[in-house]
């Protein structure tokens, strides 16, 4: 400690930012906080499905595009679907260590999460829409 | 000033990994949990496919119908299921453990316990209330 600092940045901001990702703690709290609500959402979505089986096209369809059900697994697709991008972000950088090939495998992580998000979006809301 | 040699010169004590550890009940859950959340992201596809054959029409749709009928599709949908349900009760074991509480000898080994045998019987009681849903009125 007897010898002067460097730099004027204090030890927060030096901090900030950093990480495998350098994005900090910020992915940390997201993760808890999607993971808090895929539970709800999930349930909700078991339930939706197991209400589905058995019926026709026309009837699930119906179903899933009433306001309720289709805010619901709207709900469940964002959540979702935010906290597997980050999880498969975790796994991609506790196992991949060429540079090139990590970043790589990130943004295939985001496009597949993006496209699998608005797919599904898109199928709820063309059945609540009815076009 | 022997410290300011490079870091690279001097041999570091390496971390051990995974191999060196007895197996443990925990241990196995933890690597569960990863494995489950690995496949349930690629099986978001079969969400997004679910989704949009249903606002596609009936032929679509009857497609997806004979692939999750089929013996294949069924034993796809099967280990799903499980893997949601294992996914989620160890996600709920893991919040439990960011509060602090749940991380000692005894309830660490029950709580891992628990995880697994509810997300069996979960799975069993879901599927026994599906195919019931499946085969009743329409």
């Amino acid at each position: 400690m007897s010898e002067m600092p460097k730099h004027i940045r204090t030890p927060l901001a030096r901090v900030r930012g950093h990480g495998a990702a350098h994005t900090g703690t910020g992915h940390f709290w997201h993760q808890r906080v999607t993971a808090v609500a895929n539970i709800p959402l999930t349930i909700a979505a078991v339930f939706i499905l197991i209400m589905l089986l058995g019926r026709n096209q026309a009837a699930a369809a119906q179903i899933l595009g009433s306001p309720v059900v289709a805010i619901i697994m709207l709900l469940f697709v964002a959540s979702i679907t935010t906290h597997m991008r980050i999880g498969m972000q975790v796994i991609i950088e506790d196992y991949v260590h060429d540079e090139s090939v990590k970043f790589t495998l990130l943004m295939a992580n985001t496009f597949f999460c993006v496209a699998v998000a608005l797919a599904s979006a898109f199928g709820i809301l063309k059945m609540s829409f009815g076009v | 000033m022997a410290e300011t040699k490079a870091p690279a010169a001097r041999a570091r004590p390496l971390s051990p990994h995974l191999q060196i550890y007895r197996p443990m009940l925990t241990m196995m859950m933890s690597i569960a949990h990863r494995i489950t959340g690995f496949v349930l992201y690629f099986g978001t596809l079969l969400l997004a496919w679910w989704l949009i054959a249903a606002a596609s029409g009936p032929t679509s749709y009857s497609r997806i119908e004979w692939f999750s009928g089929s013996i294949i599709g069924r034993l796809i949908l099967f280990g799903y299921t499980w893997a949601l349900i294992h996914h989620l009760l160890g996600g709920l074991r893991h919040l439990i453990w960011d509060t602090g509480r749940g991380l000692g000898p005894a309830e660490r080994e029950w709580l891992a316990a628990a995880n697994l045998i509810g997300s069996i019987a979960i799975t069993v009681v879901l599927w026994i209330v599906g195919l019931l849903a499946m085969g009743g009125p329409r």
